[in-house]
C-alpha cells in the first residue's frame, strides 16, 4: 500500500501539502518555572490531525515535547487537549478545519496541574469520577440477562458514550476557580446509571449530588456540551439530574 | 466505598530509591482481560493492577461489533454450531478444546456482563440483541446467524468501561502509567517461576519492583509493527516481547489477522457489523465481487478470505479511485434511522477522517493489520507453557497477547471481546486458587538492575538514528512484505531489513534526558520490543511453507496438512543480539488439539 502512495506523482503532493505554524505551550518541570510558549513549523496534507502535527514535531524536531496519545482515533480519550482556546480531540480535530493563515495554538487542558508540556495530573478527575458510585447497583441476581425494553435502553444511551477525557470538565469555568467541583464528567457518569432502569442506587447518588460541590454549582455556560467530542448533551444531561434531584428520583 | 485506600498502592519499602510493593497476583495491563481478570483476582486475594495507560484508554476500547456468544435470542443458536465455526474460522489450526470452551463459557461471559451493567441493545422482548458477523453460521456453514451480542458499534467501549466500572466497585488497585519492562524469574525446587515484575513509572522516571506469588500479562497486541494498522500507537508487544526476552516460547507468529475494512489509507477500523446488518463490499464496477469467492454467505466470508479477495481485486485492476487502489464499503441501500442506531460510530469515522457521507456515498477501505492470533502459549487455565506442555506456575496469559489456542490462523470477529472475557476470568480464578497455597518466589537483591541498566542505556542514548525513522521503516517495510500476500522473496527482504534496523537502533539518539514523562525514552524502548517481534513474525512466516487462515504464501498456496497442521513454537536462544535471525530463533512445533472436527476444504 505504501509502495502504491509512494507512485503518487510527486506534483500531486506538493499542491496538497502545506505549512502549518504550531505554537505549543510547553513546561518542563525541571527547568522552567511558567509554561512557554514556542513555535514550530510543520508540513502537513489537509487530512492530517492536530495529533499528525505534533507527531511530526516530536518525531523530527523535538523528541523532548510531551503529550498523551493512544487510539488516534477519537474513542479512548488520551490527548484531550486545547486548540485555538477549544477543548478537543488532537486525533479528532484536522488541520484543514482550523484557520492555518495563523497559528495553531495548542496547549493542555486547564483546572488540572500540569505535569509536563500537554500533560495534566488526571487523579483529582479520576477522583470525581469514583466518587458518584459509577457501577450498577442492583440486587437481583437473575439467571439470565435483566430484561430492559429497547424504550428504557434508549434513556441512558447519551451518556454511556463518555470516554473520560476530561474535556467536558476542563472547559468548565466553575471547574476552573472550584477544583472541588464534581464536574461535568462526573455528572455525567452518574447520569448513565441514574436513568438506567436497572440500578436502585439512583437516590443515592442525586444524594451525592445534591452537595454543594454537585450539580448546582453548574452555571450552564454550555462550554461542556461544545467540548465533548462524543457529541454528549452534557448540559442537558446535567439538567435531567438536576430535575432528578428535585424530585428526589429519576 | 469506592475509594482506593492509600496503603494498599502504597510501596511496602524503598531501597536506594527502588519501590517495593508486594500483591498476591501482579496484573499487567489494564485492557479488558486484565481486568476481568482482577475481577475475579481482587475478590479473592491482594491485587495489583499495573497499566502503562490509564485503564480505559487500553485498545478494547476500540473495538466495535459485539461479542459473540450462542444466545439463541433472536434466532436457533448452540454452543457446538459456534465451536465448528470457530475451528473452521481458524482454519483447522485452533485447539478444540479450547474453543469448545470458548464457545461454552461464552454464554455465561455475556450474561454477566449485562449483570455487571452493560447496556446491550435490546430485542422487542427486552432480551440482549444479536447480529450477525463474519463466519458465524447456523447448522456449520448453512446460512448466517445472529450471534454477536453487541451495543450499538461501540460494544469494546462498554466492555472497557463496564469492567473498568466494576473494578472501582471492587476498589481494585490501580498502578496507571506504570510501564512493566521485565518479568523477574527465580528458580525455586529446581523450577523457574515468576517472583515478580520491574515497572517505570513514568510520571517521575522511578522505578518500582512489584512482589507476586502470580503473574497474569494482559498486554495486548503488537500491530505497530505494521503502518496500516487499526491498532493504537502504544500498541508495541510489550508485554509479549518481555517473555520472548526471558526465553519463553511464542507460538504461531506468523499469523497475523488483516481486518477488510480500514479506512483507506489511515487503516482505522469500520467494524465488520456494518456487513453484518447488510453492508456490501463493492470493486470500482460497483459488483459485489465477494458473490464470486464465498458464494454462501458472500460479504459476511471470514476476514482472512475477504482481505484476500480485496487485494486479489485490486491486483487484477478492479480497485476503485484515482490510483485503483482501494474498493468500497457500500451502505447506501440501508436507512439513515438503522445506521445511526447500529453504526454511528464507524460512519461518524467516515465523515471524520475522509469527508465520505456514509448515507449517500460509498466509504472507501482497504484492508488493515488487526490482530495477533499469535503469542505467549497457554493451556485452557491460561497458565503460560515453558515448552509444548511444561506449564511455569504462578504465571499466566490472556487476551490478545497469549494464544491458547482459541482463533488458530484466523480469528472470527466477536471471538476476541469473548476471549478475554473467558480467558482473563480464567487467569484471575486460577491465579486466586494458585496463591491459596503459593509462597512468594524470592527476588534476588537486585530484581531492579536489569531495567536500570536499560534505563539509563536508552535515556543516555546519544547516536544519531531517529527512532521514529527506524519505526516508520520497520512499519513500511511489514507492509510491503508481510501483509496479507508473502512470498520466500519479500520475506527475506523484510528479515535483512530487519536486520538492518537491529542494528541501526544501537546507534539511535533520545532528546529528552529527562526523568519525569519521558515519552522519548518510551518510544525507543517500545521500538525495541516491536523489531524483536516483527523478526519473530518473520522469521515464523518464513518457515511456513503453506497457506493457512492469515498466512498466505503465494509460493506455498495450498494448505498442507500432511506437513503444516501444526502449531510454531519459537524460541529465543543463544546471542539474542546476533545478526542473523537463524542464530537466535529457534522454531518447532506443537500438535493441534483436534476433538470433534477433522480438517476439510475450506469453502464459504
Amino acid at each position: 500500500m505504501s509502495t502504491v502512495l509512494e507512485e503518487r506523482p510527486a506534483a500531486a503532493d506538493a499542491i496538497q501539502k502545506f505549512t502549518a505554524t504550531m505554537m505549543i505551550r510547553r513546561f518542563d518541570p525541571d527547568v522552567d518555572t511558567e509554561p512557554r510558549w514556542q513555535e514550530f513549523s510543520v508540513e502537513m496534507l489537509p487530512t492530517d490531525r492536530v495529533l499528525d502535527a505534533l507527531h511530526q514535531i516530536k518525531w523530527e524536531q523535538d523528541g523532548s515535547l510531551t503529550f498523551r496519545r493512544s487510539c488516534a482515533h477519537g474513542v479512548c480519550g488520551s490527548d484531550a487537549m486545547r486548540i485555538n482556546g477549544r477543548n478537543r480531540l488532537a486525533c479528532k480535530t484536522l488541520m484543514k478545519d482550523l484557520d492555518i493563515s495563523k497559528p495553531v495554538y495548542v496547549e493542555a487542558i486547564k483546572g488540572l496541574p500540569l505535569e509536563k508540556d500537554l500533560v495534566v495530573d488526571m487523579e483529582p478527575f479520576f477522583a470525581s469520577y469514583r466518587e458518584v458510585q459509577p457501577f450498577l447497583q442492583s440486587s437481583s441476581k437473575p439467571e439470565k440477562e435483566r430484561l430492559q425494553s429497547a424504550e428504557q435502553r434508549a434513556r441512558f444511551d447519551d451518556t454511556t458514550k463518555c470516554i473520560l477525557c476530561a474535556a467536558c470538565t476542563s472547559s468548565c469555568p466553575v471547574f476552573w476557580t472550584d477544583g472541588q467541583y464534581f464536574g461535568p464528567a462526573a455528572i455525567v457518569n452518574a447520569h448513565r446509571f441514574i436513568f438506567d432502569s436497572r440500578d436502585e442506587a439512583s437516590e443515592v447518588r442525586l444524594d451525592i449530588l445534591n452537595d454543594k460541590e454537585g450539580v448546582w454549582r453548574c452555571r450552564t455556560t454550555f462550554n461542556c456540551t461544545e467540548a465533548c467530542p462524543r457529541g454528549i448533551q452534557v448540559t442537558q444531561a446535567i439538567a435531567e439530574v438536576k430535575a432528578a434531584v428535585l424530585r428526589g428520583r429519576p | 466505598m469506592s475509594d482506593i485506600p492509600d496503603s494498599s498502592t502504597a510501596p511496602t519499602r524503598t531501597i536506594d530509591g527502588v519501590h517495593y510493593h508486594q500483591h498476591d497476583i501482579v496484573i499487567v495491563g489494564a485492557g479488558g482481560a486484565g481486568m476481568r481478570a482482577a475481577i475475579q483476582a481482587g475478590a479473592g486475594a491482594s491485587t495489583a493492577v499495573i497499566s502503562k495507560l490509564y485503564p480505559t484508554r487500553s485498545h478494547t476500547g476500540a473495538a466495535q461489533g459485539g461479542m459473540a456468544a450462542a444466545l439463541a435470542n433472536v434466532e436457533d443458536d448452540n454452543w457446538e454450531w459456534h465451536t465448528f465455526d470457530t475451528v473452521k474460522g481458524g482454519d483447522y489450526l485452533v485447539d478444540q478444546d479450547a474453543a469448545e470452551i470458548l464457545a461454552k463459557e461464552a454464554i455465561t461471559a455475556v450474561l454477566e456482563l449485562e449483570n455487571m451493567g452493560l447496556p446491550f441493545n435490546r430485542t422487542p422482548e427486552g432480551k440482549i440483541d444479536q447480529r450477525r458477523f463474519g463466519g458465524h453460521t447456523s447448522e456449520h456453514g448453512k446460512a448466517p446467524v445472529r450471534r454477536a451480542c453487541y451495543a450499538a458499534d461501540r460494544t469494546g467501549h462498554m466492555i472497557l468501561q463496564t469492567l473498568f466500572q466494576n473494578c472501582v466497585k471492587l476498589g481494585i488497585n490501580f498502578f496507571n502509567e506504570f510501564y512493566v519492562l521485565d518479568l523477574i524469574m527465580t528458580e525455586v525446587d529446581g523450577e523457574k517461576r515468576p517472583a515478580g515484575v520491574v515497572a517505570y513509572e513514568l510520571s517521575t522516571g522511578e522505578l518500582h519492583v512489584f512482589q507476586g506469588k502470580a503473574v497474569i500479562f494482559a498486554t495486548g497486541g503488537f500491530g505497530k509493527i505494521y503502518k496500516t494498522t487499526s491498532n493504537a500507537h502504544t500498541l508495541t508487544g510489550d508485554g509479549v516481547g518481555i517473555i520472548w526476552r526471558k526465553g519463553l516460547p511464542l507460538e504461531d507468529m506468523e499469523f497475523f489477522q488483516f481486518h477488510p475494512t480500514g479506512l483507506a489509507g489511515l487503516g482505522i477500523l469500520l467494524s465488520e457489523a456494518a456487513r453484518g446488518e447488510g453492508a456490501i463490499l463493492r470493486n470500482s464496477e460497483g459488483e459485489r465481487f465477494m458473490e464470486r469467492y464465498a458464494p454462501t454467505i458472500k460479504d459476511l466470508a471470514p476476514r482472512d478470505i475477504v482481505a484476500r479477495c480485496m487485494r486479489t481485486e485490486i491486483r487484477e485492476g478492479r480497485g476503485a479511485g484515482p490510483n485503483k487502489d482501494y474498493l468500497y464499503l457500500d451502505i447506501t441501500h440501508l436507512s439513515p434511522e438503522v445506521i445511526d442506531a447500529k453504526l454511528p460510530d464507524i460512519t461518524e469515522f467516515a465523515r471524520t477522517y475522509l469527508g465520505v457521507e456514509p448515507y449517500t456515498e460509498p466509504v472507501p477501505v482497504l484492508p488493515t493489520a488487526h490482530y495477533a492470533m499469535g503469542g505467549i502459549p497457554t493451556n485452557v487455565k491460561a497458565e503460560v507453557l515453558s515448552d509444548n506442555t511444561t506449564v511455569v506456575p504462578g504465571l499466566y496469559a490472556a487476551g490478545e497477547c497469549a494464544c491458547v489456542s482459541v482463533h488458530g490462523s484466523n480469528r472470527l470477529g466477536t471471538n476476541s471481546l469473548l476471549d478475554i472475557n473467558v480467558f482473563g476470568k480464567r487467569a484471575g480464578d486460577n491465579a486466586v486458587e494458585y496463591v491459596k497455597t503459593a509462597e512468594f518466589a524470592p527476588l534476588p537483591d537486585d530484581a531492579a538492575e536489569f531495567v536500570k541498566g536499560l534505563i539509563d542505556q536508552v535515556r543516555g542514548a546519544t547516536g544519531t538514528e531517529r527512532i521514529a525513522t527506524l519505526r516508520r521503516e520497520l512499519q513500511e517495510s511489514m507492509d510491503d512484505n508481510a501483509q496479507v500476500f508473502r512470498t520466500e522473496e519479500t520475506l527475506i527482504a523484510v528479515t535483512e531489513k530487519i536486520q538492518e534496523l537491529r542494528e541501526r537502533f544501537l546507534n539511535i539518539s533520545v532528546q529528552d534526558k529527562g526523568k519525569r514523562f519521558n515519552t522519548d525514552l518510551l518510544e525507543a524502548i517500545e521500538l525495541g520490543f516491536l523489531l524483536d517481534l516483527a523478526e519473530v513474525v518473520v522469521y515464523s512466516a518464513l518457515s511456513r511453507q503453506e497457506s493457512r487462515g492469515g498466512h498466505f504464501r503465494e509460493d506455498f498456496p495450498k494448505r498442507d496438512d500432511e506437513k503444516w497442521l501444526v502449531h510454531t513454537m519459537a524460541y529465543l536462544s543463544g546471542d539474542a543480539h546476533s545478526a542473523d535471525a537463524g542464530d537466535h530463533i529457534k522454531l518447532s512445533t506443537k500438535p493441534v488439539v483436534i476433538t470433534n472436527y477433522q480438517p476439510m476444504e475450506r469453502k464459504y
